[in-house]
């Protein structure tokens, strides 16, 4: 055994605790799990787009050997409840979904019939024995078609496919910012559906014990206790009786922010049965029937000053909501909103949203969630009024930035940003990216005849979500920790870390905070019934949030623990003093350790008058705002001209994302979005055809980045601590995917601009950039 | 994966695996390396009742020398033709190939007899089997026959291959090092949007077989026959070539790629691997 690493922890690159065990095959996901008598779900999925369900006919299923039951939505939607949606939008119109369809299906993979089996191929075949009557009805699937006179109707019995509308202006008079305007600028731009594909599909095992009546589910999830909140509300049991534990999550990025239908009915299919039951995702019902993200289609106008001056900005938004509200579904394109002015000091906004039913998927959080859109669409815009201006692009931002003394900085999105320095980060960016150096190679290269294009973003995002006042239920964090009676310290954490690392910064965050080794910290998440209370893991949130209960917790606890020392020692209080892990007090000999306290404590034979008993504290923060993490991304790409294949020569990214707990976890972070905004930039989307069809519904067909893919990286980072929590900690699981989507388009399109290619919408294919060549290119005699 | 029942069986020689097809005919299917047949079953797209797992058939994995080229086993892995340092030294269109194959998991274990046998219209082995015209030597009830690449493909998914035979080899012949494998890859399955293989023999005469545009993988024989002759074609020569590189073929189109945009990719690979191949020389 080598030395154990010693304090102080924070700001080290640590390797994560979590890894061994993931990389020796001996971390348990919910598909490991083995009770005895378990039986096996499988669902019956539509086929069709929208239909109506005349008849199902179970029979033939239910006569196969090890068939337990055959079930449709006329035999559990009673019991099951409406999948809940808990986003806050006035005048909603909302469809009831059930878990299981009821007279009628409106997308691709609605689930209609679910048999349960003792064997897993047994459950399957039972769904091909299932008949199933459908009389096909008309289908809308392109949103702004749906808004159209006439339009087929995804759900008949709301009487319009529109499903909000959301109305904003912000900062100044807009018209007034129109009007004295020199110039506006206008774009058209599509974000395309993207598909989340987490690794590990969704997965489910419920069991009931009939002795003491609780319900214990099994869920790849994010959001332990939003299932453990929303499930009474859907089934027929108690939240006390009710634990939920997400075991090791094989990614979520949003898609498993959510309480589905499968999870419910598997909870009443274990007490209507009697028998654990076990549920395991298809990756085609994971492309079908898990949450699609982005899809949103717009209209920008910006008011300009002939100096570049910005004086306002308009957006007028579709968004393709899918056929039904999943738990935020309408609230992710309203978010879009709170950062559409990005980095830059725009005085006026107005959004005009409209949110649409089609007959596909729902849409909801996807990795930055309403942030993506808003970053990508204001760094297209921040380009392209350059262009047309006639200004350096780095000129135009820099010259909108709010300078570092105007923290908070308050935006005419109507949200405040604790804390920024936009020009520490540009200017950081640059230096590593050798921007005047990137510039000649580019001049070079299309003097050479190349396609060569320099692409940057200056982004800032939402992070640490949120304040309880802007989330539908609540915002705060819990968090536990107990110096157990041997000095081992445990801490509980309500964020539910899967694939975050918080496991290891949690740790570092503890072990610094009481001065123990590391190694004698142990994280639990994930339970609720070991972290009794928690909001879970979504929005960057879990470092800046759990952290910082945790924080709150240690100080009860080094304050309990000063009042012991001050009677162990026969001081006051005011004089003990607490260093390194250790207690002390001036002209006293004996020094005190934590395991020496918590044998004191627990045993309980000598505490002072009114001391309870223990070392342990639990804690609810409460943040005062969201943090607003911020960056500048630079990239090199060449494109090749009779191809349209893109090549990343460069990628380069600073993040500030406040105080860094661990480098390594961050950087992993940021690496593994700008992944995935490679994908979105260069080959994702999901794709439905005319009658509603999945196109995509596999890896054969839904490009995901991978390895080969990947460029180098150059890593930078600036430190703005965030006001808003003990920490100094903003979040940082969203910044890449954040950052990295407009860099690359706007490096794609900056290598076509020679050609006169103003703008392309995304996925860059090479046949979509090949076709921007040919329609731009002088025809050849 | 939970595919549809089948009965699944394991013979040990090729008598008793071509016996088994007599017997199930259209039924039955075979299970090369898996990594057609396995996912379509995942899908329940193929719902074979009798599985021949010909995974233990003696002596069907080789790379052996034969006259003056090569024989290959049909359940030759990728990776060992990717890796044979002898098809390198003295068939290198082969391992370039290989190396295009999905990625080293399914190199791994993907046969090059079963990837020929499946025919899918976008897999990479067709283009380079068709430009070195190679032989493929088939089991049946009746004995062996060879066919000739060409006449192997047949249509979509569709080969020489009635449903009660093995192919057992492959046979190649030897060339020298002015070969090329120039590939668009569809982004998802990384099988070819338009994969173009040229072999330059020795007195210049060539020969391109051209994956992914069209339902079957085909000979360009119009570019064959404009580079008839020339020894050392210019470089309009060579682009001029390509530009037949997809003649009279019925380009397929998808979410992927359009048909317009798979001929393009087709003449601009045809143009680079030409380009190569005769610059090897």
């Amino acid at each position: 055994m080598s030395d154990p690493v010693k304090s102080p922890y924070i700001g080290r690159a640590l390797k994560r605790v979590e890894d061994p065990r993931l990389v020796k095959g001996l971390a348990t996901y919910t598909d490991d799990l083995r009770l005895p008598g378990l039986l096996h779900v499988c669902f019956l999925r539509s086929p069709h787009a929208h239909a109506r369900v005349d008849r199902i006919d179970t029979s033939a299923a239910r006569t196969l050997p090890g068939v337990v039951a055959v079930l449709t939505g006329a035999d559990v939607n009673e019991h099951c409840g409406i999948v809940p949606c808990a986003a806050e939008i006035p005048d909603l119109k909302s469809p009831r979904h059930t878990v299981l369809a009821g007279d009628r299906v409106y997308f691709v993979g609605h689930p209609v019939a679910v048999a349960i089996a003792a064997d897993p191929y047994v459950a399957r075949d039972a769904i091909d024995a299932i008949e199933v009557d459908y009389d096909p009805l008309p289908v809308v699937v392109d949103p702004e078609e749906a808004i159209k006179a006439g339009a087929p109707l995804t759900h008949p019995d709301l009487g319009t496919n529109i499903a909000f509308t959301h109305h904003v202006t912000g900062g100044t008079d807009i018209d007034d910012a129109f009007r004295r305007a020199d110039k506006i600028v206008k774009e058209r731009m599509v974000h395309q559906r993207l598909t989340p594909m987490p690794i590990e599909p969704r997965a489910v095992v419920a069991s009931y014990h009939r002795g003491d009546g609780t319900l214990t589910i099994w869920s790849s999830t994010q959001v332990p206790h939003l299932v453990r909140t929303l499930l009474p509300g859907m089934i027929a049991i108690a939240e006390n009786k009710l634990r939920i534990v997400a075991p090791e999550v094989g990614g979520g990025f949003g898609a498993k922010l959510q309480v589905y239908a499968e999870e419910a009915l598997c909870g009443h299919l274990a007490m209507r049965l009697g028998a654990p039951v076990k549920w395991i995702e298809s990756r085609r019902e994971n492309a079908a029937a898990t949450i699609h993200g982005r899809d949103q289609i717009g209209e920008y106008e910006v008011a300009v000053k002939n100096d570049g001056t910005i004086l306002g900005l308009k957006a007028r938004t579709v968004a393709d909501l899918g056929s039904y509200c999943q738990l935020l579904t309408p609230a992710i394109p309203t978010l879009t909103g709170l950062v559409l002015t990005g980095c830059y000091r725009i005085p006026a906004i107005k959004v005009d949203l409209v949110g649409v039913y089609t007959n596909k998927m729902a849409t909801d959080a996807y990795r930055g969630a309403g942030r993506p859109e808003a970053t990508y669409l204001i760094e297209r815009l921040m380009d392209i009024v350059a262009r047309e201006v006639g200004i350096d692009r780095v000129e135009l931002r820099s010259k909108h930035f709010p300078a570092v003394a105007d923290f908070p900085f308050q935006t005419a999105c109507g949200v405040t940003y604790d804390s920024g320095n936009y020009q520490g980060t540009l200017a950081k960016a640059r230096q590593l990216a050798d921007w005047d150096q990137l510039v000649v190679q580019r001049a070079n290269a299309r003097a050479a005849g190349r396609l060569s294009g320099i692409g940057m973003s200056t982004y800032v995002e939402i992070c640490a979500m949120g304040p309880s006042k802007a989330m539908p239920a609540g915002g705060w964090e819990w968090g536990c920790v107990r110096i157990e009676i041997s000095g081992k310290v445990t801490a509980i954490t309500g964020v539910s870390p899967h694939g975050q690392g918080q496991e290891t910064s949690l740790a570092q965050i503890v072990a610094d905070r009481l001065g123990v080794l590391i190694d004698d910290v142990v994280v639990l998440h994930g339970d609720t019934g070991v972290a009794h209370y928690g909001r879970d893991t979504y929005g960057s949130r879990g470092t800046a949030l759990g952290g910082s209960a945790l924080v709150m917790c240690i100080d009860k606890i080094v304050a309990k623990a000063t009042t012991l020392v001050a009677h162990l020692l026969g001081v006051t209080a005011d004089r003990v003093v607490f260093a390194d892990g250790r207690f002390s007090a001036p002209g006293v000999e004996r020094r005190l350790s934590w395991a020496e306290l918590a044998g004191e404590a627990f045993i309980a034979k000598n505490l002072p008058p009114g001391l309870e008993p223990g070392l342990e504290a639990s804690s609810f923060f409460e943040p005062a705002n969201f943090t607003f993490p911020f960056g500048t991304h630079i990239v090199a790409v060449d494109v090749d001209r009779e191809t349209g294949k893109v090549t990343i020569n460069k990628y380069v990214a600073v993040d500030d994302c406040g105080i860094r707990i661990n480098p390594l976890l961050i950087e992993g972070q940021v690496q593994g979005g700008i992944a995935h905004s490679l994908g979105q930039v260069l080959f994702e989307r999901t794709v439905y055809d005319e009658n509603g069809q999945l196109l995509t519904g596999e890896f054969m067909d839904y490009a995901i980045a991978r390895a080969g893919d990947i460029p180098d990286y150059i890593m930078g980072s600036t430190v703005t601590p965030s006001p808003v929590n003990p920490l100094g900690v903003k979040g940082v699981g969203e910044a890449g995917t954040i950052g990295a989507t407009p860099a690359i388009a706007n490096a794609v399109i900056d290598a076509l601009q020679p050609l006169g290619v103003r703008h392309l919408d995304l996925p860059l294919t090479p046949e979509r950039v090949w076709r921007a060549i040919q329609q731009h290119s002088p025809v050849a005699v | 994966m939970y595919p549809a029942p089948f009965e699944y069986h394991r013979p040990a020689t090729l008598d008793e695996t071509i016996a088994l097809l007599v017997q199930h005919g259209d039924e039955a299917k075979l299970l090369a390396g898996g990594h057609s047949l396995i996912p379509a079953m995942k899908l329940r797209l193929a719902v074979p009742r009798f599985i021949v797992d010909i995974g233990r058939v003696a002596d069907l994995s080789y790379i052996r020398e034969r006259g003056d080229g090569f024989a290959i086993g049909a359940m030759t892995t990728h990776y060992a033709v990717e890796s044979s340092r002898m098809l390198r030294e003295r068939c290198p269109l082969l391992p370039e190939t290989a190396a295009h194959i999905g990625d080293v998991q399914v190199r791994n274990r993907g046969t090059i007899g079963g990837s020929l046998a499946h025919a899918d219209p976008a897999s990479d082995w067709p283009a380079a089997i068709l430009a070195l015209d190679a032989e493929l030597e088939i089991a049946g009830p009746k004995g062996r026959r060879t066919v000739r690449a060409e006449a192997f493909f047949v249509d979509l998914l569709q080969t020489a291959l009635a449903s009660d035979e093995v192919l057992c080899e492959i046979r190649v012949p030897a060339s020298s090092r002015s070969v090329a494998y120039e590939k668009t890859e569809q982004k998802a399955s990384g099988f070819a949007l338009a994969g173009v293989a040229v072999v330059v023999g020795n007195l210049g005469e060539v020969r391109v077989g051209i994956t992914g545009v069209g339902p079957k993988a085909y000979r360009a024989n119009a570019v064959e026959s404009a580079l008839r002759g020339q020894a050392a074609p210019t470089a309009e020569a060579i682009a001029r070539a390509a530009r037949h590189a997809a003649n009279g073929v019925d380009a397929l189109g998808d979410i992927h790629a359009t048909p317009e945009f798979r001929v393009h990719l087709a003449e601009i690979n045809t143009q680079r691997a030409l380009t190569r191949a005769f610059n090897a020389r």
